[in-house]
C-alpha cells in the first residue's frame, strides 16, 4: 500500500498529518460513521416505543400472549420462535465474522463458504420473520374495538384445575355472522370517487348476541391487574377506594399483572360501547391491544428487516465478488468482507436490543 | 503479513484476561457461546417470571426487567468488542464511536421515558378521561 503514496517526510508526526490517530481506512472510517448513525435512528425507534409504553404502562399487552407460536404448535408456546430466531442471526453472525478471519489469512475458499452460510442464515432469519408477521397479522382469537379504542377480548370463565389464567376465547367459536345483503363497496361499483374498507366478518350484534347466549363468557380487558393489597396497604384513602374499585369491577383483581376480566355485568355493560370486531392487526387496527402496540412492531422489526434484507443483498454482491476473485487482486484485500462485516453485526446487535424490548421486558 | 491494512494483532483474552484463547478463530466460537447462554437464561427468565423479581421494583422498573437490559448490554458489548472487533481497534476510535453513541442515546431514554411517565400520570390522576 505504502508504495503508492507518495513520501511526504511527515510519517509518524503527531502534527505534521503524518500519522494516524485511529489507524482505520477510510472505507472503514465512513462504516463506522454509518453504523453509529443508523444506531442513533434505531434508538429513536425505540425511544419512541418506550415513551408510548410508558404512557400506558398500565394496559400494554403482555408479548408472551400475542407472540406465542411455534411452528407445528399453535398457541402458548412464548418465547421458544423468537429465541430461535436470535440464535440464527447469532449464529450467521458468528460466520460473517469466521469469513472476516479467513480474509485476514487470504482464503478464499473459506471466506466463500462462510459467506455462503452467512446469507444462509440470513435467509433463514427473513423467513422466520415473514412467518412471525402472518400468525400477527392474522391474529388468533378476534376481538371487540370500543369506540375509544380499547380492545375487548373474550375468556372462558370455567378454569381447570391447575389453570393460572382464564382461557382466552376465539370470537368463531361462539359468533355467528348474520345474514346480510350488504357487500363491500368499491370504487368501481356506482360512486366511483367513494369507496370502504373491507367488511368484518361479524357485526358487533352477532358478538354480542352470540356473547348472551353462552353464560360462561366474559370480558377481557386491557387494563393490567395493580397489587391490590399494597394499595390496599398504603392506608391512603383515594388507593382504598381504587382497590375496591377494581375489586367490584374484575373477578381477577387479586392477578396482579394479569390482564382484567370483568365481571359478566361489567361485561355486558362494557360491549354496549363496541363499535367494530378487529381479527388480527393491521396499522389501524389490532386485536391484542393499543393500537400503537401493532404500529410500533410493523414499524421496528420492519425496518429492522428491511436491513436484514439489504445485508443479505450486500453479502450475496460480495460473495460472488469473493468467488470472481475481485478482493486476492485489490490492493486492501479481504477488507471489504470485513466493512460488511461490520454492518451485519451490527443488524445482529440491533436485534438483540429489539429481543429485549419487544418479547421480553 | 496477509493483513497489512489497519490492525495486526488480535487481542485474544475475554473477561478482563480470565479467559484466554489460543487463536482469533477458538475466540470467535467461545464468544458464540457465551453469547447463547446468556441468551439461554434471559429466555429461561422469561418463562420461568421469578415473583420476586417481577413484584420489586427498582428506579421505577421491575427488577426483571433490569436483569434483561443489563444481560442485552451484556451482549452488545460482546458482539461489538469481539465481532466488531472494537477490542482490537485503537481506544481512540473505540471510544468517539462507543461514547458519542451512550451520551446520546442516554440522554433520549431519558427525556422520552420521564415524559411518557408523565403523562401516564395525568391519564390516570388526571381530569382527562381516556375509556370514552
Amino acid at each position: 500500500m505504502e508504495a503508492t503514496v507518495s513520501n511526504t517526510g511527515t510519517e509518524g508526526k503527531v502534527w505534521g498529518g503524518g500519522n494516524k490517530p485511529l489507524n482505520a481506512s477510510y472505507g472503514k472510517m465512513m462504516m463506522w460513521f454509518f453504523i453509529l448513525s443508523d444506531a442513533l435512528t434505531f434508538s429513536g425507534f425505540l425511544a419512541a416505543y418506550g415513551f408510548s409504553r410508558f404512557k400506558f404502562i398500565d394496559s400494554w399487552p403482555i408479548a408472551d400472549e400475542v407472540y406465542n407460536h411455534f411452528p407445528g404448535s399453535h398457541g402458548d408456546n412464548p418465547m421458544y420462535f423468537v429465541a430461535l430466531m436470535t440464535f440464527i442471526l447469532i449464529a450467521s453472525s458468528v460466520t460473517m465474522v469466521l469469513a472476516v478471519d479467513a480474509g485476514h489469512h487470504m482464503n478464499k475458499k473459506k471466506v466463500t463458504f462462510y459467506m455462503f452460510l452467512t446469507i444462509i442464515g440470513g435467509g433463514i432469519f427473513l423467513g422466520s420473520q415473514a412467518w412471525e408477521w402472518t400468525n400477527f397479522i392474522k391474529g388468533s382469537y378476534g376481538a371487540l374495538e370500543t369506540k375509544g379504542g380499547q380492545i375487548l377480548q373474550f375468556v372462558d370463565t370455567r378454569m381447570a384445575e391447575g389453570d393460572e389464567k382464564m382461557h382466552r376465547v376465539s370470537v368463531e367459536d361462539f359468533a355467528h355472522a348474520s345474514h346480510k345483503e350488504r357487500v363491500q363497496h368499491e370504487s368501481k361499483d356506482g360512486l366511483w370517487f367513494v369507496s370502504e374498507p373491507a367488511l368484518p366478518k361479524y357485526s358487533v350484534q352477532d358478538v354480542v348476541t352470540g356473547f348472551n347466549a353462552k353464560s360462561h363468557l366474559a370480558v377481557r380487558t386491557q387494563e393490567l391487574m395493580p397489587n391490590i393489597e399494597r394499595l390496599k396497604a398504603s392506608g391512603d384513602p383515594a388507593d382504598a377506594a381504587k382497590a375496591a374499585s377494581y375489586e367490584s369491577k374484575y373477578v381477577n383483581a387479586d392477578q396482579t399483572g394479569q390482564k382484567g376480566v370483568l365481571t359478566r355485568a361489567e361485561s355486558e355493560k362494557a360491549l354496549k360501547d363496541a363499535v367494530v370486531y378487529v381479527k388480527g392487526a393491521n396499522l389501524i387496527h389490532n386485536e391484542y391491544g393499543n393500537r400503537l402496540f401493532a404500529d410500533f412492531f410493523f414499524f421496528i422489526t420492519g425496518f429492522h428487516g428491511f436491513h436484514v434484507f439489504s445485508g443479505v443483498v450486500i453479502n450475496i454482491i460480495i460473495f460472488f465478488n469473493v468467488i470472481l476473485g475481485t478482493y486476492d487482486r485489490r490492493k486492501n484485500n479481504y477488507e471489504m468482507v470485513e466493512k460488511v462485516g461490520l454492518y451485519w453485526h451490527f443488524v445482529d446487535l440491533v436485534w438483540v436490543f429489539v429481543f429485549t424490548f419487544f418479547y421480553l421486558v | 503479513m496477509a493483513h497489512d491494512h489497519g490492525h495486526t494483532e488480535h487481542k485474544l483474552a475475554i473477561f478482563r484476561g480470565t479467559l484466554k484463547f489460543k487463536s482469533n478463530v477458538q475466540k470467535i466460537w467461545g464468544v458464540l457461546i457465551f453469547l447463547s447462554i446468556v441468551t439461554i437464561v434471559e429466555v429461561g427468565l422469561g418463562i420461568v417470571k421469578p415473583a420476586f423479581l417481577i413484584e420489586n421494583y427498582f428506579i421505577g422498573m421491575k427488577y426483571l426487567n433490569w436483569i434483561f437490559i443489563i444481560l442485552t448490554l451484556v451482549k452488545a458489548y460482546y458482539i461489538a468488542w469481539d465481532f466488531m472487533h472494537l477490542r482490537d481497534e485503537k481506544s481512540s476510535l473505540r471510544r468517539a464511536v462507543v461514547w458519542t453513541g451512550i451520551f446520546l442515546i442516554c440522554y433520549l431514554m431519558f427525556i422520552l421515558l420521564q415524559e411518557g411517565t408523565y403523562i401516564e400520570g395525568v391519564k390516570t390522576n388526571g381530569y382527562i378521561k381516556w375509556n370514552f
